[in-house]
Order: structure tokens, then C-alpha cells, then sequence
């Protein structure tokens, strides 16, 4: 652990600009990524609804929009799932509350490259503006998918929007990759140089090796989408064929020869497949850290939480072909994806015991933060039981590319996640703003936003069963999808409620900024470090102190103690291990 | 509180149990020779599964219920964990899931592993933006070649696929939109795509698989009753990929030869 108060360089700005704008303080930059990350959740969800509107009622006439095409649409579902999964369910749990919360908890000034750290944040900024850009050029937004597979997305003229708004599509993600790579890196060496005194490995709170391992993740994974990208880049703008094979489209044969479209997929998900963990890592995280905090209980298997989160890291990165079962991929290689991916299954599995396990016999305390975090569990058992499904070859046939996968990676990796941003929200926001938020706000919040998201995604499975295919902008074309119809309104009308009641967490969010109750510097009573500092945080976040870590991050109810929990700095003397 | 969000997760778990027990909405009925192996592992794993959904979501919902706080005095059980318990769910897990996988393993080996028995149904498959040719050899057996220059997709016969008139094999090809196949024989299905990737997929065969631009996928099932049956494009492919539609005609031997031997006379 290198000396911090060598690192800490740089003193506290003066000027707005500096101090709000380019700033270097880890604090305003992971309130910057909140932020952002704010804007494109409203915008990604805001795109959902219109593809909702549009399912239901194809001819309807929208203001500002109006009537919405097959290819509007498939632009709106590209930059959906584009926008949550970059910019949201990675930007926020990650590089937004990490940011703010990493160096505090492992009791460090600052990340360990501050500039590095300015840059990341303004880079993911640029490749904010170039996606939402493609909207606005000719030809719209790519229609290829989140997913962007080769051909369709390397092909300029496979369809509208696969000319320029296409090239941006891909240039925003580079770009995305760059900055994620920056941030990845300056995770892991705060991580592994700024801890205090004490903080040793296995002190450190859950949250701050969820974000630690996500960071490796991240490092390990954005490389090769850059790269990716890149050669996706060049077959489309200077000839090359690594994606694409001799291809004849609408009569007209391309000059494309002896690509290969498997290189995409292979490429994609070997990013792809850990890209849900860094979606959701920060998540489980969060999760821990809360559960153990509101029953007041130590976290049931500390260890085997982090051998967990090492595990599912680790195998995140051999898992990817379960995403390529039908694509003509090897049917051999199909086995041994399967099989990883059922064992990843078990790490998962062993981190719910454990947040049962914390529950049980302690003394739970349903604050806003905790129902989020319990919602959070119930979201993650229910999206990852249809993972078993999913994972098998065989039942994955009639499955694969249904609205049964829909259903499934939204309740994990969208919906839990969000959950998860939404109770780091409802804790952090008095150690942020120095106010709590609303807590009646936040419970009609979370009640409704819990009926409401099971009742959007959990009919998906049932329509994916029913042989529903995704990515279809009307279902009037195929008989058996048509009389689903009825189904897909109710779910519509259910994004209608869920999504009015995001205002009022919006509202909560910024009314409470001003008006909220006061908080004092621990108003939850919890025991790791960014609740011994003061509210909000001085530019150093110490205030000069480096704090001296004596305990473990979740000492709950210790016998004997004063009080109900023992902060990571109190005296060693305390009666504990 | 607690009994608000004990209900809450015990009505989101029984009603979305529910509609599954009571298959409401289900996989179409099943019309291949492995329909009904796919549909025994299908709920073999949907029991399993929605046993352990139901257990998770009512116990996590008592636990939150049983151990809210009351303000009383009780005292919290101070423990780290419990190793024993760690390792028995780990390895509890670990059989579930990894017997689930094993138990599921032989069907997809028949399906993808084996070729196509000999005497099986020749058909090639191709996909295109946005619809789908079907080609049947004809008496020589072979399918005759194909020029990409030749394609032409306004054309609806034998021009969509770009087949070459000058190939003495590709005379007695015939290329429909519509697929024909003999009830109770297998099929030997070559699947390709001349632009995108497209995915050929019949929920009612259990069946689904990518055509990929140059690469001929071999794939093989045996239909086992007389129908019309539903293909839907199930890989984005474009704006048109929604309309992407086609049927399968399932029908006697006799018909099948009829029908592709009138087919064959059409063309002379």
C-alpha cells in the first residue's frame, strides 16, 4: 500500500469550470457518470415506450415522432438496448458509484489517476453525444440490434440506417471502449495501491470487490469489442472481409469475399457475456453491503461471497457460445459451453443462500435502500431460473431468440441491476447530498416499480414459450403471434405505470437535493468508512486524517459491543475477532 | 412493512406460477420424431426450476416478514456463516444444474451430431431479405449449381436462388416458397443465406436454426403429422424481418410425390 498523501497530488479547485466541469476529484466525476447515466436511463426507457406504443397500436400517430415504421423501430431497439447497456447498466452501478464510493471505502484521497479518471468520464461523454447523433443523420438509426451481427450491420445498403447512422453506431461503441478501458484500469490500481492502513483484502467491503472484479472484467472484455469494432469499421468503409463472405443483396453481389460471420458473434460475446456481469456485479455488490446493513448481521459466508464473485468472473469469460447455440456454430462446442454455463450457475446460486442466510435471525430494517436490495434478490432468483433453460442446447432451440430470452436477461441483468442502482441511490444519497431522500416517495417507488416490472417481463416467458420471436416490429404477419397480441398489451399498459412512477423517483431525487430531512453523517448506522467522514465528503475525503482500519467491513451486532454495529475504524480493544 | 412486501413477493411468485402450471400460454404441440424428448427435458427442468422459484421467493419474503424490526430487544444471531451449509448447497447446486445439463445432452446429440439417414427428404433451405426458397433436387439427386451474379429476388422461381440454366443438374431442380415435405420420413435439410443471417424456425417442429451467408448448414428432423406449420424468421435480418413468414406443408408420401412430380412437369 503506497503512501496516499504522495498521490493525492492535486489540491482543491477554485473555479466552476474546474471544480464542476473538469473536475479531477473522484466525487464529482462519479456524480457525472450518475448523471449521464440518468439522462440515458430516461432516454433508453422513454425509446421503450414508443417500441411499446407501436406493438400495440402500429398506426398510431405520436406527437413529435409520428407514425413509427418497422424501421423506426428496429432503430429505437437498437438504441435501446445500446444506450441501457453501455451507458446505463454499466456506467452507473460501475463507473458512477464506484467512482464516488471506491476510494472512500478502501479510505483513500482519490483514485489513484485523476486526470485518467477526468478523461474516462468526458470520453464517455463524446461517445454519449455520437450515438444519440445517429438518430439525427440520414437514413436514422442502425436497425442491426444491440447485438449488431455481421452482415446486416457491415453491409451499408442491408437497409435504412445501416449507412452512416450505422458507422456511428460502431464508432460510439469504440469510443465507449476506450473510456472503459481508462476506468478499468484506474479501478484495479487504486484497488490494489490506496488502501488504508487495515484494509486488507479481505476487510474490504462486498461493494468494493464487486467493483474491483468488474474492473478486471472490464479491462479483459472492452479490448477485444474495440477491436471488434474496428475490423467491423473496415469491412464496411475501406473493403475489407474479415465479417462478411461473398453476399448478394436485394440482386446486387457485393465485393465482400471470404469473411466470416461467426467472427462477429465469437468476437461480440466473448465481450458480451462478461458484459452482463459487469452489468450486475456492482449490483450483488450493493446487495450485500445493504442486507447486511439493514438485518444488522454480518454477512452470512464473507469469503465464499468473494470466492463467489472471483468465480463467476472467471468463468463469465468461458460462457460466451451459449449466446451461438443455434448460429451454426460447432454442435460439439455446444456441449462444453453448456456445461460452464450451467456451473456459473452455482457461484450465483451460492450468493442468494448467503443473502438468505444474512436475513435469518437478524433484525431487519425495511428502509427504502433495504426494499430495493430485497427486491433486487427477488429479481435475480426469478431471471436467473430461466437461465437453466436458456443454457441447455436443446431446450435453448425452440427458446433462442424468443421473448423468453427477452423476459430472462431483462429481470438479471436489466431490471436487477436497476434495482440495484436504485437502492445504492436511496443509501448513498445522504452521504452525497447531506439529505435523505423521501421515504414515502421512495416506498409507492419501489411497490409499484416491483408489480410493475414482474408484470412487463414475466409474460415474455410465457410468450417466448409460445414461440414469440423478438426483434419483430408488428405481430400481424405470422398467425400463431397474432393471437398473443393480448398479452403484449397488457404489457404495454403495465411499462405505462411502471414507467409514470420513475417520475416520481425523479422528482424524489431533485426535490430532496433541496428539501430533504438533514442527515446526520451515519444516519443508517453503518460501519464502513465513507460513514465515518463528514457529509458531504471534503475534497480529500478525509479532511487530512488517513482513517486506520481495525475491523472487518460488516460487524453487526457484535456481543458485548455499545452499540449494534462497529464502524472498520473503531478501536481494535472492541470485542472482536 | 413486512407483511406489505411479504404479500407482494407471494402474489408476483403464485401468480406468475400460476400461469405456468396452468400452461395458459405453452409451447406449441409438437410434431417431430424428438418433439417429445425436447418437451420431457422442457418440463422436467420447468418443475425443478419452479420448485426452487417458489421456495426462493416465499422463503425470502417470510424471512424478511419473520425477522423484520419490531423494536423489541431481541437479540441478532452474530455469525460469519456456516461452512457446512456453504458446501452442501454448493454442491447441491453443482448436481442440479450439472445432471439437468447431462440429462439434456443426448437429445441434442441425435439432433446435431448425427448426419441425416440415408433415403432422407433433400431439401435446401435458403434464406433471403425477406423470404424464404425451398429447393428440391429432382430424380438425379443433386442439386444443380448456383451463380450469385444470377440472383434475382424480384423473380419468386428458380432465379431468386440464382440457379444456373446451363448446369445439366440444376434442370430438374424445382425452388418453391412453400416447403413440402413426406410425413414420417426424414428430411436432409441444407441451409444457406445469400445476404444476412436469417433463422429457420418452425416452434411447432421444435426446431430452429441460423442460415448463414457462406456456410451450407446440415440439419435434419422428421415431421410425424399432417399439417401446415408456421416458419417465422427468428434472427433480425432487417426492417422486413417481422414479415419474413413461410409455411411447411406436411403431407402423405403419395401427395409428396404428386405434387413435386407435377412440379417437375411444370418445368419441362
Amino acid at each position: 500500500m503506497a503512501s496516499t498523501d504522495l498521490v493525492h497530488a492535486h489540491a482543491a479547485p477554485q473555479g466552476f469550470i474546474r471544480k464542476y466541469i473538469f473536475s479531477l476529484d473522484h466525487k464529482v466525476i462519479g456524480l457525472q457518470y450518475y448523471f449521464l447515466a440518468l439522462i440515458a436511463v430516461f432516454t433508453g426507457m422513454f425509446l421503450s415506450l414508443l417500441m411499446r406504443i407501436h406493438l400495440i397500436w402500429p398506426t398510431a400517430q405520436l406527437p413529435l415522432v409520428g407514425e413509427i415504421k418497422p424501421e423506426t423501430y428496429l432503430g429505437l431497439l437498437t438504441m435501446h438496448g445500446t444506450i441501457m447497456v453501455f451507458f446505463v447498466l454499466t456506467t452507473a452501478p460501475q463507473s458512477g458509484f464506484g467512482n464516488y464510493f471506491l476510494p472512500i471505502q478502501i479510505g483513500a484521497p482519490d483514485m489513484a489517476f485523476p486526470v485518467l479518471n477526468m478523461l474516462s468520464f468526458w470520453t464517455t461523454f463524446v461517445a454519449f453525444v455520437v450515438l444519440i447523433s445517429a438518430f439525427f443523420v440520414g437514413g436514422g438509426a442502425p436497425l442491426h440490434g444491440w447485438t449488431g451481427y455481421a452482415p446486416l450491420s457491415a453491409l451499408p445498403n442491408a437497409g435504412p440506417g445501416q449507412q452512416l447512422g450505422a458507422d456511428l453506431w460502431i464508432t460510439s461503441i469504440a469510443i465507449f471502449c476506450v473510456a472503459s478501458l481508462m476506468g478499468a484500469l484506474n479501478f484495479i490500481t487504486t484497488t490494489l495501491d490506496l488502501r488504508a492502513k487495515g484494509m486488507t483484502l479481505m476487510r474490504m467491503p462486498l461493494t468494493v470487490w464487486a467493483w474491483f472484479i468488474t474492473a478486471i472484467l472490464g479491462l479483459l472484455a472492452f479490448g477485444v469489442l474495440l477491436s471488434a469494432g474496428i475490423l467491423l469499421l473496415l469491412d464496411r468503409n475501406l473493403g475489407t472481409s474479415f465479417y462478411v463472405p461473398l453476399v448478394v443483396v436485394n440482386g446486387q453481389v457485393m465485393g465482400h469475399r471470404g469473411g466470416s460471420p461467426l467472427l462477429w458473434q465469437h468476437l461480440f460475446w466473448f465481450f458480451g457475456h462478461p458484459e452482463v456481469y459487469i452489468a450486475i456485479l456492482p449490483g450483488m455488490g450493493v446487495a450485500s453491503q445493504l442486507i447486511s446493513t439493514f438485518s444488522r448481521k454480518p454477512i452470512f459466508g464473507y469469503r465464499a461471497m468473494v470466492y463467489a464473485l472471483m468465480a463467476i468472473g472467471f468463468m463469465g469469460f468461458m460462457v460466451w457460445g451459449h449466446h451461438m447455440f443455434m448460429s451454426g456454430m460447432s454442435p460439439y462446442s455446444a456441449f462444453a459451453f453448456s456445461l460452464m454455463t450451467m456451473a456459473i450457475g452455482v457461484p450465483s446460486a451460492i450468493k442468494t443462500f448467503n443473502w438468505l442466510g444474512t436475513i435469518w435471525g437478524g433484525k431487519v430494517r425495511l428502509y427504502s435502500p433495504m426494499l430495493f436490495a430485497i427486491g433486487f434478490v427477488s429479481l435475480f432468483v426469478s431471471g436467473g431460473l430461466s437461465g437453466p433453460f436458456l443454457a441447455q442446447p436443446v431446450l435453448d432451440i425452440p427458446l433462442h431468440d424468443t421473448y423468453f430470452v427477452v423476459g430472462h436477461f431483462h429481470l438479471i441483468m436489466g431490471v436487477a441491476a436497476i434495482f440495484g442502482i436504485f437502492a445504492a441511490t436511496y443509501y448513498w444519497f445522504p452521504k452525497m447530498f447531506g439529505r435523505k431522500m423521501n421515504e414515502t416517495l421512495a416506498k409507492v417507488h419501489f411497490f409499484v416499480t416491483l408489480l410493475g416490472t414482474y408484470a412487463i417481463f414475466m409474460p415474455m416467458h410465457y410468450l417466448g414459450m409460445a414461440g414469440q420471436t423478438r426483434r419483430y416490429s408488428q405481430f400481424t404477419e405470422v398467425a400463431y403471434q397474432t393471437k398473443l397480441i393480448p398479452l403484449q398489451t397488457f404489457m404495454t399498459y403495465a411499462a405505462f405505470v411502471t414507467i409514470a412512477v420513475q417520475l416520481v423517483f425523479l422528482f424524489n431525487l431533485f426535490w430532496s437535493m433541496k428539501k430533504g430531512e438533514k442527515a446526520s453523517d451515519n444516519p443508517w448506522e453503518a460501519t464502513t468508512l465513507e460513514w465515518t467522514t463528514a457529509t458531504p465528503p471534503p475534497h480529500d475525503n478525509f479532511g487530512g486524517r488517513t482513517p486506520v482500519v481495525n475491523h472487518g467491513p460488516y460487524e453487526y451486532s457484535v456481543p458485548g459491543a455499545a452499540r449494534d454495529y462497529t464502524m472498520q475504524t473503531d478501536p481494535a480493544t472492541a470485542p472482536v475477532d | 412493512m413486512g407483511l406489505a412486501l411479504l404479500s407482494i413477493i407471494w402474489l408476483i411468485t403464485f401468480v406468475s406460477t400460476y400461469f405456468f402450471a396452468a400452461k395458459t400460454w405453452w409451447l406449441p404441440k409438437g410434431v417431430t420424431v424428438a418433439a417429445p424428448l425436447i418437451d420431457h427435458q422442457f418440463s422436467f427442468t420447468y418443475i425443478v426450476m419452479g420448485l426452487v422459484f417458489v421456495a426462493a421467493q416465499s422463503g425470502l419474503g417470510y424471512l424478511v416478514w419473520k425477522y423484520r424490526d419490531r423494536g423489541q430487544a431481541r437479540p441478532v444471531s452474530y455469525s460469519h456463516g456456516n461452512t457446512k451449509l456453504e458446501v452442501l448447497w454448493t454442491a447441491l447446486t453443482a448436481i442440479l444444474f450439472i445432471g439437468l445439463n447431462l440429462m439434456g445432452s443426448p437429445i441434442w446429440a441425435a439432433e446435431r451430431f448425427e448426419p441425416a439417414q440415408a433415403g432422407a427428404v433433400p431439401v435446401e433451405v435458403t434464406g433471403m431479405q425477406f423470404a424464404w426458397y425451398f429447393r428440391y433436387p429432382g430424380a438425379d439427386g443433386k442439386y444443380g449449381a448456383t451463380k450469385p451474379d444470377l440472383i434475382d429476388p424480384s423473380s419468386g422461381n428458380e432465379a431468386a436462388i440464382g440457379l444456373d440454366p446451363e448446369d445439366a443438374a440444376a434442370k430438374d431442380d424445382v425452388v418453391t416458397g412453400t416447403m413440402f415435405l413426406p410425413v414420417n420420413r426424414q428430411d436432409d435439410l441444407s441451409l444457406r443465406a445469400v445476404d444476412v443471417i436469417h433463422s429457420f424456425f418452425v416452434p411447432s417442429f421444435r426446431f430452429k436454426q441460423d442460415a448463414v451467408p457462406g456456410l451450407i448448414i446440415q440439419m435434419h428432423f422428421t415431421p410425424t403429422e399432417v399439417g401446415d406449420y408456421e416458419i417465422a424468421c427468428a434472427e433480425l435480418c432487417g426492417l422486413g424481418h417481422y414479415k419474413m413468414h413461410g409455411m411447411v406443408k406436411v403431407v402423405s408420401q403419395a401427395d409428396f410425390d404428386k405434387w413435386l412430380a407435377e412440379r417437375e412437369a411444370a418445368k419441362q
